[in-house]
């Protein structure tokens, strides 16, 4: 690691303030992506302002058709939270699933959606349920903020503060594991709203990140079930492929792990 | 055995330390104005050195000095060597190209160091690294083994032409075509054992600490085998002569086979110690380890196995080319010759057997020994190959192999192998009740109508353990003898030292070999302390690999404990005026058997060290040393059984059952044993369904890092059923054989066997990835 000075900030202006003070600062909202990539010696911040104690940012909230997490709450603290089990089970679900313990007691949601890594495992609930990401500055609905791997609608120094999901008739998550990380090798949201909307957002499969598809999204539109899914054809171009997973590999994986979140969904 | 002699579970002594963070491994230790070190490492699988400029790192702060590949040279540092000679069919010693421990001319695999920087902290070394410019010419790599053999294929050495190191054969060629020619059936398989990376818990690391005035040097580093490291340090690199060199592995976090070797860090932070003038540090980060660390297996095979009509194996044909990597790392050249093909035979009574094994270079991270070495590639092979012949023949897997046993012992192979012992029906009976296999059929089609594919797999693997006698070995090619040495040195009060060869870095000697002197005297284990890991305090031993602690290194104790106990008996007679024929040892007092007479063994240990009284011409002191050379390898042999499910929609394998039957002759802690059994296997698991170091063409690492390279966690294994089948190995007096690489050595083939079960297809490559998995089951 180089040498970097570490901040931490008692309130998102505080925070704000900081990075406009500093020359290549970084906000640290768990560190488990970014103090990895610092022991590497990839990235050199000059600054770290860490959001992770600022208590404005941190809690689990349900209130009408809406469970909001702030944005520095650590993926246990969803995965337990009694208000996330309640509103969508499949949230808290996801967040039980996030890495191993040690990342669960650190990373965050507003750290995950930040780093937007393609195969993280918030970003396919943000965007199935149709959230919003609510920063210092606006709210951006998830249909604007993915920009594809690694990159998203944040401007600089710009800071996530909660996340709005609205509560769905129905959600599910399916993920499949990468042997090695943990992260999704493929991971499948589904999503009915109250409307009678179907949304599905898919990640660690696409080359551009979390992605929606919307042929599953018709196939449940018309019958929510597993069963709907099996004629889908799920083409395997545009979709990552490495040693734990070709591309044709994922293309099934979308398909079964879509058809295991509708099941778990009811 | 008593609670804490032979065959008690006693917990282990070791862990208070392990436990509470108290453990001292080299990192731990700090010198006064200690360097550290930051090795420069090609990114490149091959290249040419054309230049280092270092004057814009020299200028930067805290930095000493920067180190290359040429001033080794200059200083005449020996290069790497290979410590086991291996002759090719054509008669030719193996061709091996120079290995310089820094890389003046030409890099061959990523991860090579081509220079060193020295600076006064870890991060100062490391910033000043990035100012040293490498100026690299590119070469054409190879890193696949088919590739490397091809004509017009990159070369690495010229020594080597062909990139071919040997080619060598065991068995009778003539008599094993013969079986072919006369055989009812015939069984092809082609597999490949695939590379790993060890990862053992604490990266490798070294501290050299060179002082001037004595002209002596002392190296702290992570060993298996310090006394080794001592011996080939001094005796090849020119470096330090070996009265002149203390080598000191404190304790040491998991070695797998992959801290026997000398590497070239050590050797740099040795030298480069004495050229600064202050001790030097380096320990080795996850990255280096992958890079760097001897690599293990790496085979491709062709057999054929030849049946009679009774389904009797009449003979074995086996080509395998095994990868090297860039360089011959110490023993790599014996693994995938005697310590591999020697065990072709299995299980099984083979009448011919003929193996052809050929050695290639290819710019990837030299291959040695890892867990199992060798073994687990013929095990593999034999069970796979079995497997695929039940299916082939269309009989039980079980019962051909059962068809085939040895059952009479002595057995001597086709293949050198002499085995001494065994019971292979019972560890087969074992398991298959274990597991219960006649209600497998059953179970295979409740598991069905859940859309679930279940399978089971047999694997009856044996293995050659100890790697001695020293005689056999050094006949074979072994550069150094294979014995082990113990020192028993009895305090004036009556506790006790033993000083022994064999290094602990996880196996639990201080406890296992504690529980030999309270088994023998009676004395508790808390007065009993195990000195090992520091030549300047221990003779000289070979150390930990090959299973051989308790076999060979245990029983070198026991040899000097019969010296001590025979010593002490004179004395005891002599105080409580008996004949020594009737003195016997019992509860930590030696008695005159039949009376009430007895005087307690501290008293002893203080008559000896008084020498107040002790018998006309004895000498004071109760101190004796032995080094045990044992007659045979002994042969740990077991069944293993997998049962476990597919899910055919994602290729994924979830265990249902794993059962292990293990023959480890006599067992001194169970629950150490176990401890062994379940690393191994889950080694074994991780092979078969996780771990592959992979290189892309170009020769690049593509699992460098956790993120990639799949270790088994515990989530991943299933909770095992082991058992024991015991014959004593007649070999040594303990009637030991060794536990520490059967898991390793048994697992792989049950699993990919049940897999292949569960698919109903027999063509699957480990690791068996769900994309694989899925793959196979949807292949046409």
């Amino acid at each position: 690691m180089y040498q970097t000075t570490y901040h931490r900030a008692s309130s998102v202006d505080e925070a704000a303030s900081l990075f406009g003070k500093s020359s290549e600062a970084k906000f640290l909202s768990g560190g488990q992506t970014l103090l990895p990539v610092m022991k590497q010696r990839l990235a050199s911040p000059s600054d770290v302002i860490d959001l992770g104690k600022i208590k404005e940012l941190i809690g689990v909230e349900a209130a009408g058709d809406t469970l909001t997490i702030k944005a520095a709450t650590p993926h246990y603290d969803v995965a337990t939270s009694d208000v996330a089990k309640k509103a969508i089970p499949a949230v808290a679900y996801l967040a039980s699933l996030i890495g191993d313990p040690a990342v669960r007691y650190r990373g965050t949601i507003g750290g995950s959606l930040a780093n937007n890594d393609p195969a993280a495992d918030y970003p396919a609930a943000t965007l199935a349920l149709g959230a919003t990401i609510k920063t210092n500055k606006r709210s951006i609905a998830a249909d604007d903020y993915f920009k594809g791997l690694f990159s998203t609608a944040l401007e600089d120094g710009e800071i996530i503060t909660a996340v709005s999901f609205p509560i769905p008739a129905k959600a599910g998550y399916a993920k499949f594991p990468h042997p090695a990380s943990r992260f999704a090798l493929t991971g499948v949201f589904v999503a009915q709203t109250k409307s009678g909307d179907v949304r599905v957002a898919v990640t660690g499969a696409s080359q551009s990140g979390v992605m929606r598809v919307g042929a599953i999204e018709a196939a449940l539109k018309a019958n929510w079930s597993p069963l709907a899914i099996d004629s889908v054809n799920i083409p395997a171009s545009g979709l990552l492929s490495d040693i734990h997973g070709s591309s044709d590999y994922r293309a099934n994986l979308i398909k079964v792990m879509a058809q295991r979140a509708v099941a778990a969904a009811g | 055995m008593g609670v804490e002699g032979i065959g008690a579970r006693v917990v282990r002594k070791e862990d208070k330390r392990f436990i509470t963070g108290k453990g001292r491994y080299v990192d731990d230790i700090k010198l006064l104005g200690m360097t550290h070190a930051h090795f420069i490492r090609s990114p490149h699988a091959h290249a040419k050195v054309k230049g280092i400029d270092s004057s814009a790192a020299l200028k930067m702060p805290g930095v000493v000095a920067v180190l290359t590949g040429q001033q080794l040279v200059d200083d005449k540092v020996g290069n790497l060597i290979c410590g086991w000679a291996i002759t090719s069919k054509d008669g030719s010693p193996m061709k091996m190209g120079a290995w310089p421990a820094m890389a003046p001319e030409t890099v061959r695999f990523v991860g090579q160091a081509v220079a060193v920087v020295i600076a006064d902290s870890k991060n100062l070394a490391r910033d000043a690294a990035e100012a040293v410019v490498v100026d690299y010419e590119e070469l054409p790599a190879v890193a696949d083994v088919h590739a490397a053999i091809k004509a017009g294929a990159p070369q690495l050495h010229p020594e080597a032409p062909g990139n071919q190191v040997y080619d060598w054969v065991i068995g009778d060629e003539g008599a094993t075509d013969a079986a072919f020619a006369k055989a009812a059936n015939v069984v092809k398989l082609d597999v490949t054992n695939n590379r790993l990376a060890p990862n053992a818990m604490e990266p490798r690391a070294a501290i050299a600490d060179y002082d001037a005035a004595e002209e002596h040097f002392t190296l702290y580093t992570t060993s298996q085998n310090p006394h080794v490291a001592r011996l080939v340090l001094s005796a090849f690199y020119n470096i330090a002569p070996e009265h002149k060199l203390r080598v000191i592995a404190p304790d040491v976090g998991g070695g797998f086979g992959s801290k026997i070797f000398i590497y070239p860090e050590e050797m740099v932070a040795l030298w480069a110690s004495k050229k600064v003038g202050r001790p030097v540090k380096w320990t080795g980060d996850r990255t280096e380890a992958f890079l760097t660390d001897a690599h293990g297996r790496d085979h491709v095979t062709h057999a054929e196995m030849a049946f009679d009509a009774n389904n009797k194996i009449t003979g074995f044909k086996v080509k395998t080319y095994a990868n090297f990597g860039a360089y011959m790392s110490l023993f790599s050249s014996s693994v995938p010759t005697y310590l591999y093909a020697t065990l072709l035979s299995g299980q099984y009574n083979i009448p011919a057997i003929h193996a052809e094994v050929i050695g290639v270079y290819t710019n990837t991270t030299p291959v040695d020994a890892y867990r199992g070495a060798g073994r687990p590639e013929a095990s593999y092979l034999i069970e796979r190959l079995m497997e695929t012949a039940a299916r082939q023949l269309k009989v039980d897997p079980a019962a051909l192999r059962r068809a085939n046993f040895i059952t009479q012992f002595p057995h001597q192979t086709p293949v050198i192998m002499a085995y001494d012992t065994g019971d292979f029906n019972a560890s087969l009976d074992a398991a298959m009740k274990a597991i219960d296999y006649a209600g497998f059929a059953a179970r295979k089609a409740q598991a069905k109508s859940q859309g679930k594919l279940r399978g089971i797999g047999v694997s009856c693997y044996i293995e050659a353990c100890g790697i001695a006698p020293s005689k056999a070995v050094g006949s074979l090619g072994a550069g150094v003898g294979l014995w082990e040495s113990a020192e028993v040195r009895v305090n004036p009060v009556g506790t006790i030292e033993i000083l022994t060869g064999s290094h602990s870095h996880g196996q639990g000697h201080e406890t296992t070999f504690c529980q030999l002197v309270a088994d023998r005297l009676g004395v508790p284990i808390s007065q009993v302390s195990i000195v090992h890991g520091d030549t300047d305090k221990v003779q000289f031993g070979m150390g930990t690999y090959g299973s051989r602690s308790a076999a060979v290194g245990l029983t070198a104790i026991l040899k000097a404990m019969e010296k001590v106990e025979s010593k002490a008996k004179k004395i005891a007679a002599h105080a409580l005026e008996a004949s020594e024929a009737d003195i016997v040892i019992e509860n930590g007092e030696f008695k005159v058997t039949g009376t009430d007479k007895a005087i307690a063994f501290p008293m002893v240990a203080l008559a000896a060290y008084t020498a107040h009284n002790l018998p006309d011409g004895m000498e004071p002191g109760l101190k004796e040393s032995a080094f045990y050379d044992p007659t045979n390898f002994t042969f740990p042999a077991g069944t293993y059984i997998c049962e476990l499910e597919v899910d055919p929609g994602t290729g994924k394998t979830s265990f249902v059952n794993f059962v292990a039957a293990d023959d480890f002759g006599r067992l001194i802690n169970p629950m150490i044993v176990e401890g062994q059994v379940h690393g191994g296997l889950v080694q074994g698991i991780g092979q078969a369904l996780l771990e592959h170091a992979i290189y892309d063409v170009n020769g690049q690492p593509v699992t460098a890092s956790f993120m990639d390279y799949a270790m088994p966690r515990a989530d991943d294994v299933p909770s095992f059923n082991l058992s024991h089948t015991t014959t004593l190995c007649p070999g040594n007096p303990l009637g030991i054989k060794g536990c520490g690489e059967a898991g390793a050595i048994g697992a792989s083939a049950a699993v990919i066997n049940a897999i292949t079960d569960a698919i109903g297809k027999n063509n699957l490559e480990m690791p068996a990835t769900p994309d694989r998995v899925w793959r196979t089951i949807n292949a046409a």
